[in-house]
């Protein structure tokens, strides 16, 4: 935007877009990925991501790995543009690396981590060139228990549980139900996988491919994907136009 | 006509290998009233002596806090030492609005030796002429700084700088083995003896010295005169006018044992090693 020439560029378009523009912005976003869930449980924090990559409603890339570890306390989990994910991925590289370059026993937990990534994403979305991303930000520093969330403009907020996408709308209502601050890991991985099926039966971009990764005081995990058990063979699946007649 | 040929410009090196404009803003430091420093595994407290400038003015502010966590107390250019805490200042609220928590203690002091530094090394800039003290907690525990003007820094378990201040260094060094441990009250005890070192027999009130604390539970906050005073007659401090005649020699030799003082600047050890 500052590097076009005022005479070349109409005026009334110079804040948004010229031709000649050397800025880009993303618009729209390419490859994409869905949901992610995470919730707290007894020793710390649980989070599940499928690998799906979809280049607009095309299922393009099916091993996507979209949670990573941030330095020793904390783990993040994203959906939305995958690119601006790896992008955020290096921010945060540069972050730890150089918290961990002073060596003094100070080192960054995942409240500063995610408050750092809200300043991100609200500082690029006031310059109309958003990072187009749903964040989840979890993890265990000096036994406190941490996990928040922030959109591609910079809303965010703290939980016990949070999700990002469809998950919000099909996984959160389970999550209200089902959730206690004693869950130990199996009863947290049994209702993650009861959320992701529900995901998976109703987001035609989930993918059966899943990641569950944990976040404890002294422990990260994040383990190998596996699928889930699906049923489709009902009744109802077996003629599905029969309920639904078309004019031809 | 010069004292030597060496000491017109920062950046010029003496024969030696010593910087005399350097040299002579620590001299600036020790011009200055005296400020002390302790701390304890939980606390850090800083004092100051208030000199007021002439009979007819106010003394000038020497401690000033820097955030909840962080405090400094100076000696030398009070004018300078107000710079560099608002430079303190601003770190510390630009660390929280993008992180959210306190910016740790080293590494304020680290760039705030770094800031010092660069005055040492370019021929139109001075170097600043304050010492500072400063006191913090973060999570690695209470820490002590000193920031001296050369740019180089120390982490000390107490410290004095500023006129008389070797007084209070001989008392500490006496007593520091045990501030690991010393609880709050007790730390305040040494703090207000360490300073009284420095007074030479004068008598201390707390309408001449500031204390202030910072510890675990305890965000940095200055001591309200009522409560200095009453912690001075609490460990009667009061009516000791005269100090014993053995302390009072030894303060004297301290108070006059300063290199620069009697020597020539390029002969005793270069300020900076110290």
């Amino acid at each position: 935007m500052m590097m076009e020439s005022p005479a070349s560029a109409p005026v009334e378009n110079s804040l948004l877009a010229s031709p000649d523009s050397a800025i880009q912005r993303t618009k729209t976003p390419y490859v994409t990925g869905t949901s992610v869930i995470g919730l707290k449980y007894k020793d710390g924090i649980l989070m599940v991501a499928d690998m799906g990559g979809s280049y607009g409603s095309t299922i393009r890339y099916k091993s996507v790995q979209r949670i990573e570890k941030v330095g020793k306390h904390s783990l993040i989990g994203a959906s939305g543009e995958i690119s601006d994910f790896q992008e955020i991925l290096r921010y945060l590289d540069d972050l730890v690396l150089n918290d961990n370059m002073w060596d003094d026993g100070n080192s960054l937990g995942p409240k500063d981590i995610h408050n750092y990534l809200v300043r991100v994403m609200y500082n690029r979305r006031n310059k109309f060139n958003p990072l187009w991303n749903n964040l989840i930000l979890g993890g265990v520093k000096n036994g406190q228990k941490y996990l928040g969330t922030v959109n591609m403009i910079g809303v965010h907020y703290e939980d016990n549980h949070v999700a990002t996408g469809f998950g919000n709308h099909l996984a959160r209502p389970i999550l209200r139900d089902e959730w206690r601050e004693d869950l130990s890991f199996e009863e947290g991985v049994k209702i993650l996988e009861k959320c992701m099926r529900v995901l998976l039966y109703r987001d035609r971009s989930a993918v059966n491919k899943l990641q569950i990764a944990k976040i404890t005081e002294d422990d990260v995990q994040i383990y190998p994907p596996y699928a889930l058990k699906t049923v489709w063979n009902l009744a109802a699946f077996q003629n599905p136009s029969a309920s639904a007649p078309g004019s031809w | 006509m010069f004292r030597n040929q060496y000491d017109t410009d920062v950046t010029t090196w003496s024969p030696a290998g010593r910087l005399f404009q350097v040299e002579y803003s620590m001299e600036a430091v020790k011009q200055g009233s005296a400020a002390i420093g302790l701390r304890s595994k939980t606390h850090v407290i800083l004092a100051s002596v208030n000199k007021a400038n002439s009979e007819l003015s106010s003394h000038q502010k020497k401690i000033f806090k820097v955030d909840d966590h962080i405090g400094v107390a100076i000696a030398g250019l009070t004018a300078d030492g107000r710079v560099l805490s608002r430079y303190m200042r601003t770190e510390c609220i630009n660390y929280s609005y993008t992180y959210e928590s306190p910016l740790p203690v080293g590494r304020l002091v680290v760039q705030l030796a770094d800031k010092a530094q660069v005055c040492t090394q370019r021929s139109w800039k001075r170097p600043y002429g304050v010492g500072l003290l400063v006191g913090g907690l973060d999570e690695s525990g209470a820490h002590l700084y000193y920031n001296c003007p050369s740019g180089n820094y120390f982490e000390y378990q107490a410290f004095a700088i500023g006129s008389r201040s070797q007084a209070a260094k001989t008392y500490m060094e006496k007593k520091f083995e045990s501030f690991d441990g010393s609880s709050r009250e007790d730390l305040l005890k040494d703090a207000l003896f360490a300073l009284r070192e420095t007074l030479q027999g004068e008598k201390l009130t707390s309408s001449i010295c500031t204390i202030a604390v910072v510890g675990v539970g305890e965000p940095f906050h200055v001591l309200d005169k009522d409560t200095v005073q009453s912690l001075i007659n609490e460990f009667e401090l009061v009516g000791e006018e005269a100090p014993p005649a053995e302390a009072a020699d030894e303060q004297n030799q301290g108070g006059d044992a300063q290199p620069g003082d009697q020597q020539p600047a390029d002969q005793g050890p270069a300020p900076m090693e110290m």
